[in-house]
């Protein structure tokens, strides 16, 4: 039980990500978070705004089963095994997060400046945060995938389309947080 | 009784991607430096063992517990679609720090400012369906 409430360590947070997947598989579904943005589009209505979201979601209810899960799980790691606390993350990434104006980095599991209750009273804050969320959710259905779907499922499968979507989440991430977080932090 | 078996399975992935810190927006950060291996690491031997996963499913065609026949659909070829979707995604993961899981993770252990980059990805989501006929794929 004190193992469990220490940090995973990445060899065994990677294998059990695949068990994840191997399971989904094994009860005859795929692996795939992003597609649960879409079906909650058609539960809100989005299906009488264009043909995309006409589909039947009661057949992708599992998938939201599985959504629901993953939250709980969220709730159940913070609560009874000590997730949550901040990760140890490089020194030099701290400092420099630091100049950057965040002053939580080393110190809390998520930024304060961005994710702490303030935020709700920060223009600039709600904007970063749905901007973020926007392209999220443009980007995986443009691309058909998301981490899981791609990085993890996709590459699984050896799909090169996973891995060209894989470059460009790559190359997304590093425009981000090397040209525009100067710009905008 | 298969609603429980998703449940589950959800439940256990909600807690590796805590406990993981792959749903730390300063994991996110650091990979984006390459200043540690910590989430190349877990996304290489997910990786590794996912491989190893599919291709004994393939060799001895293993069925599923209720035992239908396992197939693997290949994705449709093409470059734009999957670059050009694939960093509009990337600039978002490292913005919000949060992909699809980790999102609702997020809302599960009471960071509560995460439902905005959830409804963004809600909008997001939308504004593809609404777009996906005039873009490129």
């Amino acid at each position: 039980m004190d193992l469990l409430k220490q940090p995973f360590p990445w060899y065994l947070s990677g294998p059990l990500i695949s068990i994840t997947l191997l399971l989904l598989i094994l009860v005859g579904k795929r692996f795939g978070m992003s597609s649960n943005l879409r079906t909650m589009c058609t539960v809100l209505g989005a299906d009488k705004t264009c043909d995309f979201f006409c589909f039947d979601w009661r057949a992708q209810r599992w998938n939201l089963v599985v959504t629901l899960g993953v939250l709980i799980g969220g709730f159940i790691a913070v609560t009874y095994l000590s997730g949550g606390n901040a990760p140890v993350i490089n020194i030099d990434v701290v400092k420099e997060l630091n100049t950057l104006g965040f002053k939580s980095a080393g110190t809390s599991y998520l930024p304060l400046e961005l994710f702490g209750e303030g935020v709700f009273s920060s223009v600039k804050g709600i904007l970063i945060l749905l901007i973020g969320g926007v392209l999220v959710g443009f980007g995986a259905r443009y691309a058909g995938g998301c981490t899981s779907g791609h990085a993890i499922a996709g590459l699984s499968n050896l799909q090169l389309p996973s891995l060209i979507a894989v470059i460009g989440f790559f190359i997304g991430g590093l425009i981000m947080v090397h040209l525009i977080f100067p710009l905008i932090f | 009784m298969k609603n429980s078996v998703y449940l589950l399975i959800g439940i256990f992935f909600g807690i590796v991607l805590l406990k993981s810190e792959a749903a730390s927006w300063f994991r996110i950060y650091e990979m984006f430096h390459f200043k540690a291996f910590h989430m190349y690491g877990i996304i290489g031997s997910a990786l590794v063992l996912g491989i190893v996963f599919i291709q004994l499913i393939k060799r001895y065609n293993i069925k599923t517990f209720g035992g239908a026949q396992i197939s693997f659909v290949d994705k449709k070829k093409s470059i734009p679609r999957y670059l050009i979707g694939g960093i509009i995604f990337g600039l978002g993961w490292a913005l919000a720090g949060a992909c699809p899981g980790p999102m609702f993770v997020l809302l599960g252990a009471g960071f509560f400012p995460i439902i905005i980059v959830i409804i963004g990805a809600m909008l997001g989501t939308w504004c593809y369906g609404l777009l996906k006929n005039k873009l490129p794929h």
